[in-house]
């Protein structure tokens, strides 16, 4: 699959798992790998605090758009922020600063769970329905948090009965569970727990919420090298590398680079045993990205994993 | 002693002289298995100890005998966390999973007047959403928990693994925000109606009430001004206890354990967290970084990759000659990745370390299984701890 058709698919991405797992670098990947595709991308951050415009080496993001890169805007949506947006936009705007000075804001959002997801998803198809980039990538809460982040738009349904509140949450619901405009990208490590309870959230959100799974990503894989040869990865065959080459390979160097060797190959393999548990437990498509070595997450690094996103997406 | 004292902290010292020990950090960097490591590990030196965990892994929550019943301490068999039947003597290992809304309910029947306020209460469709969905509840029945366990359960050694969030401080926030929520000013000025000095104030309050009515439906307002009124009269007893809760923060046998990965975004929340701490008078007694990468030598990466380049640009003229030098080159490439990444690591570990003064620094590598049985506890145990301090 090109890049350009996933992102044809549906609109609206919004990449979800546990602390962790590197949902923040998956979606800042997503979007480079988009944008590299001609799409106008933009991201939706809802926690706050990440490691987002670090990747792309910005300031942190405010509520206002900012340009992070050619063809990539993001912005930050906090409850609060949406909410007076809302007020603003439904001809409430005379209470807003008071509902949001006195707390009584919080009152009403525990009184309501989910509120607060409702106006942040609210937000988010808002600008879906403006048409406002090609491709919107939310960066979900962690899970089990995305569970209820989704699912609020249906509890809320359940609790209030009328009201410009309610008709929020329809359109949201209409927004979710429509696979042509919304889908979840779901992110997990190639490690047992992170698997398992991957497994679990993505049933939750198929089963409760009724949201189409895109592919599951599994990041921080370790890349192939060819370490092990016919004498396996011992301090002898390196050696014996060298005496082949006629460099020399000290007994010490020899050793270090068989226990570099032993461990990468070992990982490597229970990392793949991990990854294909995960696709006989959840038979959705996997794209794989590496594990970066070299460097914390920033434009190099995502620029690499931009183009392993695109090469496993051609795969599919 | 936390953190003023010229004592440098040890990991030892933290399970023996410790009576409540917090662990803290954002989510995914391993906090609940080290609570259980450092309960189990005060268990072994003989001490009452007692680990409250927060929606562990499943295989880890079978492996402590946890269940969704398990709500309240349950003693583990010391066949399990003592096997060899080395650990001093009057050691005892138990666990219990939080239970948010239970917790809630207890605290609102001890406070009530009445058996009927109280049911008044947990009936109400407001509280229940508080109890179970508002988050920093959870946060804040951590902590109420860990003072029932202080003041009633009889233990030495109490670990709290905290609520897995974005911000390892959410916890200490937390019964303030609560607080504040059940203090609301403008709701409360609805349980006094009667008085006629607040006439004024209530028929303001009355409108804006309407006009939220308007917005999220009667029916919500309702429940929420039936909490209040039901609530009435309980928020000192809350505000009391909340206050008791920040006393044992503060006691001086009280440990906070920083739990980190080496990434980064993690230690720069844990960087955070220290200096924060720091302004509510705390301090942190040790830092344990999971997860790191393991080095090979100390060669530096740069002139391990400069080594494999060289060798791609060697001439080779047989089969062999190629097998072996991409080998050999994948070998050095393989180990400047691990260097350089352990050198990253460290380097980002060491700007954390200076914040942190006196705290015991643990290191817990990459692990090659996932740790869910008592021989993987015993693993890390080994790791954090001296080998000649226990028993063992």
């Amino acid at each position: 699959m090109e890049v350009r058709d996933f992102c044809a698919t549906a609109r609206v991405v919004v990449v979800a798992g546990k602390g962790g797992v590197g949902k923040t670098t998956v979606t800042a990947t997503l979007a480079v790998a988009a944008a590299r595709a001609g799409m106008s991308v933009l991201i939706v951050e809802v926690e706050g605090k990440s490691g987002l415009a670090a990747a792309f080496g910005r300031p942190p993001l405010a509520y206002e758009e900012a340009q992070l890169a050619p063809g990539i805007r993001a912005r930050t949506l906090t409850p609060d922020a949406a909410l007076l947006d809302w007020l603003e936009h439904n001809g409430l705007g005379r209470i807003s600063r008071r509902l949001v000075r006195s707390g009584a804001l919080d009152v009403v959002a525990t009184a309501v769970p989910g509120m607060k997801d409702i106006l942040v998803l609210g937000k988010v198809k808002s600008l879906e329905m403006g048409r406002d980039a090609d491709l919107i990538v939310v960066d979900a809460p962690a899970a089990g948090h995305a569970v209820t982040f989704l699912l609020s738009p249906r509890g809320l349904l359940d609790s209030v009965r009328v009201g410009p509140v309610r008709r929020q949450a329809e359109d949201v619901v209409a927004l979710l569970s429509d696979p042509s405009r919304c889908q979840v990208m779901l992110v997990t490590l190639p490690e047992e727990t992170p698997v398992n309870e991957l497994v679990d959230t993505a049933y939750a959100i198929e089963d409760r919420v009724g949201v189409a799974l895109g592919p599951v990503v599994v990041n921080g894989c370790y890349e192939d090298l060819p370490l092990a040869n016919d004498d396996g990865c011992s301090a002898a065959s390196f050696r014996h590398d060298g005496d082949v080459l006629d460099v020399f390979v000290s007994e010490r160097e020899a050793r270090d680079l068989a226990a570099a060797a032993a461990f990468r190959v070992e990982r490597a393999a229970l990392q793949r045993h991990q990854a294909d548990r995960l696709a006989a437990r959840l038979p959705l498509p996997q794209i794989r990205l590496p594990f970066m070595f070299r460097g914390d997450i920033g434009p190099v690094e995502l620029d690499h994993l931009a183009t392993a996103f695109t090469e496993e997406l051609a795969r599919l | 002693m936390t953190g003023t004292g010229p004592v440098p902290h040890t990991m030892d010292e933290v399970v023996e002289q410790g009576h409540v020990v917090l662990c803290c950090g954002t989510g995914g960097v391993g906090k609940t298995t080290t609570a259980a490591v450092l309960a189990m590990e005060g268990a072994r030196r003989g001490r009452r100890a007692v680990v409250v965990t927060i929606d562990p892994a499943k295989r880890l929550a079978n492996a402590l005998g946890l269940d969704e019943l398990a709500s309240e301490p349950h003693e583990i068999n010391p066949a399990l966390w003592d096997p060899k039947g080395t650990a001093r003597p009057g050691g005892h290992l138990s666990a219990m999973m939080l239970d948010p809304k239970a917790t809630f309910d207890r605290l609102v029947t001890r406070y009530a007047r009445d058996p009927q306020q109280a049911q008044r209460i947990l009936d109400n469709t407001f509280y229940r959403n508080i109890s179970s969905a508002l988050s920093g509840t959870q946060e804040y029945m951590a902590m109420e928990k860990l003072h029932e366990l202080h003041a009633e359960g009889g233990y030495e050694l109490i670990v709290v693994d905290t609520p897995p969030s974005r911000h390892a401080l959410d916890f200490l926030d937390a019964p303030a925000r609560l607080l504040r929520l059940l203090d609301n000013r403008v709701f409360r000025l609805l349980m006094v109606p009667t008085r006629t000095y607040l006439r004024v104030a209530g028929a303001a309050v009355q409108s804006f009430l309407r006009t939220v009515s308007r917005v999220v439906g009667a029916e919500v307002v309702d429940d929420i001004v039936t909490f209040f009124r039901a609530f009435e009269g309980m928020e000192e007893g809350f505000r009391q206890r909340a206050h008791r809760v920040q006393e044992v923060l503060a006691q001086p046998e009280t440990r906070f354990v920083l739990v980190t990965s080496p990434q980064r975004d993690a230690l720069d929340e844990a960087q955070f967290f220290a200096e924060k701490i720091g302004d509510h008078g705390l301090s942190v007694a040790a830092l344990v970084v999971n997860r790191m990468h393991p080095r090979f030598g100390d060669e530096h990466a740069e002139g391990l990759r400069a080594r494999a380049a060289s060798l791609r640009d060697l001439p080779v003229s047989s089969p062999e000659g190629q097998a072996a030098r991409d080998h050999l080159a994948a070998g050095y490439d393989n180990l400047a990745d691990f260097n350089e990444i352990a050198q990253r690591e460290r380097r980002h570990l060491e700007r954390v370390r200076v914040r942190v003064g006196h705290a015991a620094v643990a290191h817990v590598p990459f692990l090659a299984h996932d740790v869910h049985d008592f021989d993987a506890l015993s693993e890390i145990a080994a790791l954090l701890f001296s080998p000649d301090a226990a028993d063992r």
